[in-house]
């Protein structure tokens, strides 16, 4: 019952060059809490020091992003990918 | 000089018009949108190079919602890199507007393409009467501009 989570090419150097991350399911929370452990240089990417997703980072599980959802309380199902994208913006 | 490719980027009239169309009704805030279109390489994360060919344009809302600043829609975002895929394309750029400014990006749009330093960027000011769209590559601080074609198809 895994999830993969895919990584952006900023983020893969904190991740041992790796440009996928198997997790168990259950939510997107638990799953990054697990690449972390893996990847300590992982934390605080994506998750503030309060807990919550920081606004440049845009994170889909399959194509829903998850603010719109349950934020990191998504759940996940096996086979589901959990991708991460830099949020586009600009001035 | 920079080292990067500019395709010739090559819009349909109709695509045009959606853009420039959408950038006067979201005044007077800045509108934004995504481009798609074929790519050589990259994969689900990491768009390839773009050909130019524009293949369609997607009008996004801008999450910021400001007269200055744009942030496309993450829902938005999602739902085109779907389309894309299921289309056989890619993301291929974006495109937003000046509402007052010139269309040359701005320092926080060079500061912002580090994140997709394949893209082509189209920026359409409307600070004159003529909208005016222009399109950039943005490469590690480096702005370079693409020749832009309309098709008429």
């Amino acid at each position: 019952m895994t999830v993969e989570i895919r990584l952006p090419t900023l983020l893969r150097v904190h991740a041992s060059g790796s440009a996928t991350v198997s997790a168990e399911s259950g939510t997107v929370g638990t799953a990054f809490a697990e690449m972390t452990d893996l990847h300590p240089g992982l934390s605080g990417q994506l998750v503030d020091s309060s807990g919550t997703l920081h606004r440049f980072v845009n994170v889909y599980v399959n194509d829903d992003d998850i603010r719109y959802l349950e934020s990191l309380d998504t759940p996940t199902a096996d086979g589901d990918v959990v991708s991460i994208l830099p949020a586009v913006a600009g001035g | 000089m920079s080292g990067f490719a500019l395709p010739l980027v090559r819009f349909s009239v109709s695509q045009h018009r959606t853009i420039i169309g959408h950038c006067y009704s979201e005044l007077p805030n800045e509108a934004c949108g995504l481009l798609l279109g074929p790519a050589v390489g990259g994969d689900d994360l990491h768009d390839g190079e773009p050909t130019g060919a524009i293949a369609d344009v997607v009008t996004t809302r801008n999450e910021a919602a400001s007269a200055r600043l744009y942030a496309i829609h993450g829902q938005d975002y999602g739902t085109a890199r779907k389309a894309a895929r299921e289309s056989g394309n890619r993301i291929v750029g974006c495109f937003h507007s000046h509402t007052h400014t010139d269309a040359y990006p701005s320092p926080t749009d060079v500061e912002a393409a580090i994140h997709n330093p394949n893209w082509l960027y189209a920026i359409v000011s409307l600070r004159a009467e003529t909208p005016m769209l222009h399109v950039f590559r943005m490469q590690s601080g480096n702005i370079a501009e693409c020749q832009v074609v309309l098709e008429a198809r």
